[in-house]
């Protein structure tokens, strides 16, 4: 247990450090730390640092709320997980969610912590998900070369 | 579909201040960490959560119900992602026809079977570890969370309407999670209950014009369902085990 929780500490710390603009580089970045690829929609109202130690606890929560109590308007689903943290591959379709160096994959193979969740949970949302992924607007130009200079920062 | 969770409320306003309230506890959290946000942007509408005054059935009128016809178990496999890929030994089953013939009159009989949800279900009895168990609404599902796929329940169903998942699986319903060695049955689809909606079967049935097939709610005496049960003769299926069923058959 203070292993884990270690892990978390420094794990949480260094991602902090790398995303709040810490003396890491950007490649130092990448060279010691989970690269987490972005989400789409809006971020957690809670904080990226509380959501990283908390998100297991939250959906554990969650889950028993819908299977035994039926409650479908839970804040934690796994499904909108999926939905929002999916990544599109260059083929513009659904990466599985727990492929390598994917969202719910990234930090696991980093803290050694396996999940069973996607024997039974689609890695990818369903179709009329992706299709409302698909027909999000393209990004404009000047949207698209900001996006680059953070990326290349 | 009338949502007695809402009827209850709209009588009693006082409960859903409280509602809302046990609702916010994740969003208390969430209060403390980020000042400023309000704890109803995280609440929401109501839902219309497993209610103990509900008891979810179905009636099937066996009269009605065509031999050549599987619209419902097609129904239930496409809305479920559940398939019959050839090996019929291991093959998971939601609902199935069932052909009867009474040997004495040479009436035959067609009939979809699926999970009873009984009041007193034998499943729910013998699981090990809680993954089988019973909704306040009556529904009988299994927490495949919990369920380490033992089996008994299987063994202990009178009616044989639980499957076991003997292969890797791929491509689930993201509302319908299913997976290896786990066990599962009819959920009388209560990702759509839950939304005020009704069972793939009963919609795939009703489409065929057969409308063999009544879903509702059998404490409700002013619902379809109870007011047909009330007027009609009906049996649950293996009555002398004394399970009452929540699926019942009119003239079988
Ligand atoms: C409405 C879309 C949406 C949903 C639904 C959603 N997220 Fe997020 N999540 C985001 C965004 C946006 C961020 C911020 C990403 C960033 O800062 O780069 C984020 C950040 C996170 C982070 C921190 C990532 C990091 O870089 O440290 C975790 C962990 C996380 N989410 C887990 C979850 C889990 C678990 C669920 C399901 C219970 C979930 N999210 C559902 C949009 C979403
Ligand atoms: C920012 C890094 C990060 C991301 C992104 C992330 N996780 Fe985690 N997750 C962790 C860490 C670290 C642990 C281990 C915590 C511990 O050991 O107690 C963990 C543990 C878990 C656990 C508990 C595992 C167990 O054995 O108890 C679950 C469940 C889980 N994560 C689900 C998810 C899902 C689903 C996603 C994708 C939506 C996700 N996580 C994305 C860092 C992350
Ligand atoms: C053996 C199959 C199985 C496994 C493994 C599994 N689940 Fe589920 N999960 C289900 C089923 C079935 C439901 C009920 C779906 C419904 O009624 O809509 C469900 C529902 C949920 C829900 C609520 C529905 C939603 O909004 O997404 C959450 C949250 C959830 N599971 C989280 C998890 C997490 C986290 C893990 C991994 C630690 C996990 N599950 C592993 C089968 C599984």
């Amino acid at each position: 247990m203070i292993t884990r929780l270690a892990t978390i500490l420094v794990l949480s710390g260094l991602l902090g450090a790398g995303l709040f603009g810490g003396a890491a580089t950007a490649q130092e970045h990448s060279a010691l730390l989970p690269v987490v690829p972005k989400a789409t929609g809006e971020a957690h109202p809670e904080g990226n640092a509380f959501m990283r130690i908390n998100h297991m606890k939250l959906l554990r929560h969650d889950r028993d709320d819908t299977m035994r109590n039926g409650n479908r308007d839970i804040d934690y689903s796994l499904k909108e997980c999926v939905a929002c943290h999916v990544q599109t591959g260059a083929d513009a379709l659904p990466i599985p969610i727990n492929s390598e160096g994917q969202f719910c994959s990234a930090c696991h193979e980093f803290a050694a912590v396996k999940i069973d969740c996607f024997q039974c949970h689609n890695t990818r949302p369903e179709l009329n998900e992706t299709q409302a992924l698909l027909s999000r607007p393209l990004p404009d130009a000047a949207a698209l070369s900001a996006y680059l200079d953070e990326v290349t920062e | 579909m009338k949502l007695p969770a809402l009827k209850t409320m709209a009588k009693v306003p006082d409960q859903i201040n409280r509602r809302d309230f046990l609702k916010s506890g994740g969003a208390a959290v969430t209060l403390t960490l980020a000042p400023g946000i309000t704890v109803m942007a995280f609440g929401g509408e109501a839902s219309a959560a497993a209610n103990p005054a509900t008891r979810w059935g179905l009636l099937i009128d066996v009269n009605k119900c065509a031999k050549d016809c599987d619209a419902c178990v097609t129904g239930c496999s496409v809305e479920n992602g559940w398939k019959m890929g050839g090996n019929p030994e291991t093959d998971a089953q939601w609902i199935r026809k069932v052909d009867l013939t009474n040997k004495q009159t040479g009436r035959e009989v067609s009939m979809p079977m699926m999970c009873q949800h009984c009041e007193e279900p034998p499943c729910v009895d013998v699981c090990p570890t809680g993954a089988s168990f019973k909704r306040a609404d009556g529904i009988v599902l299994v927490d495949k969370h919990t369920c380490i796929g033992c089996r008994y329940c299987m063994m202990a169903c009178p009616f044989k309407a639980r499957s076991f998942i003997h292969e890797d699986l791929e491509d689930q319903k993201s509302y319908a999670p299913r997976g290896k060695g786990t066990v599962e049955s009819c959920t009388l689809c209560v990702h759509r209950v839950d939304e005020g909606g009704i069972p793939a079967c009963v919609e795939a049935c009703d489409a065929t014009g057969h409308g063999a097939m009544m879903f509702g709610d059998l404490k409700d005496p002013t619902s379809d369902i109870a007011i047909a049960l009330a007027s009609y003769a009906s049996v649950g299926l293996r009555d002398d085990l004394r399970l009452n069923t929540g699926v019942r058959y009119s003239n079988l």
